[in-house]
């Protein structure tokens, strides 16, 4: 895995120094720095009130900054030009916007607002709205409601897609289509961030997973190599003849051949693990606060 | 994970999209929501009644109820009281139907998801005059039709008081639907929004003719009335629709036309500085 640094600014959707930002007294965001390769899928991950939305917000062209350097596609997204965001996709949180409107209308109309839109008949196809398309959207699902904001943000082929929360209200199933969905908008090089609180989305869909946490990201990392996951200790247990054992090691694999010897073959009951991300994401955010 | 394998293709890709075709045009893009607007309206039957019918309801029963000569004048108070609704028509089919729907539409996000798009910003407040336009022009169809047809109102009889009807219409859709935009920031949420806009509507329904004989009234509440668009809008329209033999009934014994068009001008003006300084793509709880 490349590290951090060392990255031309070509190869980079976005850059991020020193971002500063607050309401009245309280501090959203404080001295951020954060790197988005092209083509990489990003999850910024974070407890609630971390500053994710407000550090997501600025990159989008939604908010002001109070300071720092910020470059969404080499561009200021503090001073958001039409052509600018024709090249960005935005999933946004918790719209009920044209309830009177059907999945094909609604989808349809936002293709014009593009230079060169996808087929709308399409992205209906591509996040799963084929039966539904002729249906007013007050009469969608949560789940379906949040694919139609899905099909609005890919309508416009972005380079870059911004996605807030997506998965929230999805049942397993729609989860999974949703991260297809996500790996094929990858593999045709749309650079994707995504905020979540699901753990297991981030380490399914992200190359890279950024932890914030009280304004500032805390660690960027590989969702295996996060938090020193990687080489952390490793708990093997077996079902020993006085009942469960349970054994710490750095060298599992040393431990296991021992064992198998010792059993004679088949270890009885053998688990081996290796802390979850989540482990090692409440072990970072616990230690932050 | 294909962070390498990705980055690799993506600098070929990038480029290639780079050449993209032109951005389309505010006009094209405003007349498309314009006819989406409309689509909307037309199927949502609370806004339909409300905005349309409400005006319509009212007629129907203070025509049925309320008649009888004023005066000397030989006029129905029927026709001074449809001319006085259908200036409410046209105010409620833009001031309120405006202010009402873009304080829910700040609130449920439709703004500041257009906003993240890159539709021209001119394109939506075309796409809300072409809404107005046409739910203003079937509103004063509407009334006209039943005033004519039900309640003895006569159409107007020169070619100069057709006139006159044109331009107290588009002034007075354009003054009210400005104060429309400008007062939908002033909603907290898009659920209070037709709570705090109607009942100041309704109260300058009271004190500018459209109930009462506007001559009767108070001179205070008068004055008050006089600096608000409406009662310049029942004025106008009792001057399209009423003999001069009515003149005798107003305050000013006078239609006072050219007065008329200051005020409704200066109210445009005014009204669109205020949307420029005061319009917001984002709702309150965004910050």
């Amino acid at each position: 895995m490349p590290n951090d640094n060392g990255n031309t600014g070509h190869d980079l959707a976005v850059s991020v120094r020193a971002l500063h930002k607050a309401y009245g007294k309280s501090v959203a965001v404080r001295d951020l720095d954060l790197d988005v390769r092209r083509g990489e899928v990003l999850a910024l991950l974070g407890p609630n009130g971390a500053g994710k939305t407000t550090t997501v917000e600025i990159l989008e062209g939604y908010r002001s900054r109070d300071s720092g350097t910020v470059q969404v596609l080499g561009a200021d997204p503090g001073k958001p030009t039409k052509a600018w965001r024709s090249r960005i996709g935005i999933v946004l949180q918790s719209v009920n916007d044209a309830a009177e409107l059907t999945v094909e209308e609604m989808v349809s109309h936002f293709a014009h607002y593009y230079p060169d839109p996808r087929d709308p008949g399409d992205v209906i196809d591509l996040v799963g709205l084929t039966e539904k398309r002729k249906a007013r959207t007050r009469q969608l699902s949560g789940g379906q409601r949040r694919r139609l904001d899905v099909a609005l943000g890919i309508l416009g082929r972005p380079e870059l897609l911004f996605l807030d929360e997506p998965t929230t209200g999805f049942d397993p199933e729609a989860r999974r289509q949703f991260w297809s969905l996500i790996r094929l908008l990858n593999d045709e090089d749309t650079t994707i961030v995504l905020t979540t609180h699901y753990l297991e989305e981030a380490e399914e869909l992200a190359d890279r997973v950024a932890v914030v946490n009280a304004g500032k990201i805390i660690e960027v990392g590989t969702p295996a190599r996060l938090g020193g996951r990687d080489s952390a200790v490793t708990i093997v247990s077996w079902d020993g003849p006085n009942g469960p054992e349970t054994e710490e090691s750095a060298a599992p694999t040393g431990l296991v051949t021992e064992l198998s010897q010792r059993f004679g073959g088949e270890v009885p009951g053998l688990q081996i693990s290796r802390p979850t991300l989540e482990d090692v994401y409440l072990r970072m955010i616990g230690a932050a606060r | 994970m294909s962070a390498t394998a990705a980055t690799a293709t993506t600098s070929t890709r990038g480029t290639g999209r780079k050449t993209q075709g032109p951005l389309p045009s505010a006009l094209r893009v405003g007349l498309r929501r314009g006819y989406i607007e409309i689509r909307q309206f037309l199927r949502e039957r609370d806004a339909v009644v409300f905005t349309l019918g409400f005006p319509v309801g009212l007629m129907i029963l203070f025509a049925s109820i309320f008649h009888g000569t004023i005066g000397h004048t030989g006029v129905d108070y029927r026709q001074v009281f449809i001319s006085g609704m259908i200036a409410s028509g046209i105010m409620s089919t833009s001031f309120s139907s405006l202010a009402i729907s873009i304080a829910q539409e700040r609130d449920d996000c439709t703004l500041k998801r257009l906003a993240g798009t890159p539709m021209p910003r001119a394109a939506y407040f075309i796409g809300k005059v072409v809404l107005v336009l046409v739910t203003g022009l079937l509103e004063t169809v509407l009334l006209l039709a039943i005033g004519v047809i039900f309640f003895g109102l006569d159409l107007p009889q020169s070619g100069a008081r057709w006139l006159t009807l044109i331009w107290v219409f588009f002034l007075s859709l354009i003054a009210c639907s400005l104060m429309g935009i400008a007062m939908s920031s002033v909603p907290r949420s898009g659920r209070a929004a037709a709570a705090v806009v109607q009942p100041p509507f309704i109260l300058l329904q009271f004190i500018s003719g459209v109930y009462f004989l506007f001559s009767a009234l108070p001179k205070g509440l008068q004055q008050v009335a006089a600096v608000f668009p409406l009662k310049w809008m029942t004025q106008g329209l009792r001057s399209v629709f009423l003999p001069d033999s009515f003149l005798g009934q107003e305050a000013a014994h006078s239609w006072e036309h050219g007065k008329m068009a200051v005020v409704l001008l200066a109210w445009c003006v005014g009204g669109l500085v205020l949307c420029l300084r005061t319009f917001r793509w984002k709702g309150r709880r965004d910050g």
